[in-house]
């Protein structure tokens, strides 16, 4: 029961979705499963803030090598999450002066939300991603070699489009006459962006939708049931 | 010098890092821009509109990615704004919702006083389910969209009033930095309606070769990484005179500059760890 019922809700959703696609007539029914797409998508976000205060509270509770992180992950998400909801330093709404917090907005300018996501939520995510670029540098040190011919063409590549994705490839090839101008950095980039890229990114993804129409296939008909989990629990 | 190579500590890397991209920073480098075909397209594409056209705008990132993304959000704010277009912006994007109010902040408040909001921008804010929302909003936008991001019901807005479903859009601009993303606007929203919908679209740069397979008839016009929002600002600049647009709108331009060292020290260290590793192997065959 706890694997035939779900099993039969995605069957008829996804069989649904096929159908509105081809019958005009059951458009209609397509756009009905979509919302509750759209429903199950939101209900989904408290499942996930369920699952990670589960999976942390347990590595706290356990004393597991780096609590102190997931320590730090609960108390922030639990933070946040109480500014938020109950709208902690939030004002009523302009419209109505005289009701309580509860009518203004969540993340206005000066509440304790919008002071999290400005001060710590923005600076930290950007931090994180702008550390790339130091620890890509330092990969291209010690590991982009050209080992091979394969690897060596790969390397040229990356240097024309490394150049041409910047004004460097225009300068380093401008005197090069028009009947050449193909030869020029900034539009050899452009080519091997145009051709060999998207040759390549059609056929993966003509591989990737064979690939998912095949497995789709195969979990709408409950041959392929391994999304249910094991069924131990 | 061989040696000092290859036993290099990367804490010299960083550091030579940290300098290639703060040099030209604090030297405010700037370098000449030359717009690509592509930035021509997503120019033109918004050129072409009337005024009153309606807009869909798609935040699909985060402040992660927002370096990246941002100053070409500015510019097509900015760009449809200047145009007189009717500014719908939607998020798929849990914070696209805040990369919105950001830039209306920065563009419209700032630079376009005279708009009013619910007549010629909303902000219809986040909702989750990703393409799902997509499929929905293509039918009726109300199933999903009952109130604006501030909660203000979608009947007292005077721009949603004639608005059933985004097949009336006349463009749509997503900027995105993954999944949803553009991918979802063209696969679920443009390809099904070819006749009623077009879009363009800017994404991060690891995005963009995965978007080439759909230009150009899917998808006309791309803007890739902060280059391509550095040629598109170019020819917002050179259509609305250098003086006429707001230093403000120069962000990606000013970025290229560390780019272009960046780069530039990326080729170098390449170069060098491949020079000690023939090195190396010579040494081996000896």
């Amino acid at each position: 029961m706890k694997r035939t019922v779900p099993l039969l809700i995605g069957s008829v959703a996804g069989f649904v979705l096929i159908i509105a696609y081809f019958v005009p007539a059951a458009e209609g029914w397509g756009e009905r499963v979509s919302i509750w797409f759209d429903v199950l998508a939101s209900i989904a976000f408290i499942l996930g803030g369920g699952n990670l205060l589960q999976a942390h509270l347990r590595k706290v509770r356990e004393r597991r090598a780096g609590w102190a992180y997931s320590a730090v992950t609960v108390l922030a998400f639990a933070v946040t999450l109480w500014v938020g909801l109950a709208k902690v330093g939030v004002h009523p709404n302009p419209q109505f002066p005289d009701s309580s917090r509860w009518t203004g907005q969540y993340n206005e300018p000066g509440t304790p939300f919008w002071w999290i996501y400005e001060y710590a939520f923005v600076p930290l995510t950007a931090t994180i991603f702008a550390l790339l670029a130091f620890y890509v540098a330092s990969a291209a040190f010690r590991a982009f070699r050209a080992r091979n011919t394969e690897a060596a063409l790969l390397l040229g590549t990356a240097f024309i489009i490394l150049l041409g994705r910047t004004f460097a490839g225009v300068y380093l090839t401008s005197w090069l006459p028009d009947s050449l101008s193909g030869l020029r950095i900034e539009n050899l980039c452009v080519e091997i962006m145009r051709v060999f890229a998207t040759a390549g990114n059609r056929a993966i993804m003509i591989g990737v939708a064979l690939g998912t129409a095949a497995v789709s296939l195969k979990i709408l008909l409950g041959v392929d049931r391994s999304h249910l989990g094991s069924g131990e629990d | 010098m061989y040696r000092f190579l290859r036993d290099l500590d990367r804490r010299w890397i960083f550091l030579l890092m940290l300098l290639a991209v703060a040099v030209p920073i604090l030297l405010q480098s700037r370098f000449p821009e030359t717009p690509s075909a592509l930035s021509r397209a997503v120019f033109d594409q918004i050129e072409r509109l009337q005024p009153g056209d309606r807009v869909l705008l798609a935040f699909d990132f985060d402040p992660a990615s927002a370096g990246e993304l941002g100053p070409m959000a500015t510019s097509f704010t900015y760009h449809c704004a200047k145009k007189g277009l009717r500014l719908y912006f939607v998020a798929l994007w849990p914070v696209g919702s805040q990369m919105i109010e950001r830039t209306i902040q920065d563009v419209i408040l700032q630079d376009f006083p005279e708009l009013a909001y619910g007549q010629d921008y909303v902000n219809l804010g986040y909702k989750s389910g990703g393409e799902g929302v997509i499929k929905v909003i293509l039918t009726d936008i109300r199933q999903l969209f009952t109130t604006d991001a501030q909660g203000t019901p979608v009947d007292q807005i005077p721009m949603l009033q004639d608005l059933a479903t985004i097949r009336q859009m006349d463009l749509i601009v997503s900027i995105s930095a993954g999944t949803p993303g553009t991918k979802e606007w063209v696969q679920y929203a443009v390809t099904p309606y070819p006749e009623d919908l077009r879009i363009v679209a800017g994404c991060t740069g690891v995005q963009a070769p995965l978007m080439y397979p759909y230009i150009p008839d899917q998808l006309p016009g791309l803007l890739g990484a902060i280059k391509g929002a550095a040629e598109y600002e170019e020819l917002v600049t050179r259509a609305y005179g250098r003086g006429a647009v707001p230093g403000t709108y120069s962000e990606a331009r000013r970025r290229m500059g560390p780019q272009l060292v960046a780069h530039v020290l990326m080729i170098l260290l390449i170069v060098g760890g491949n020079a000690i590793y023939f090195a190396e192997r010579r040494q081996g065959a000896r």
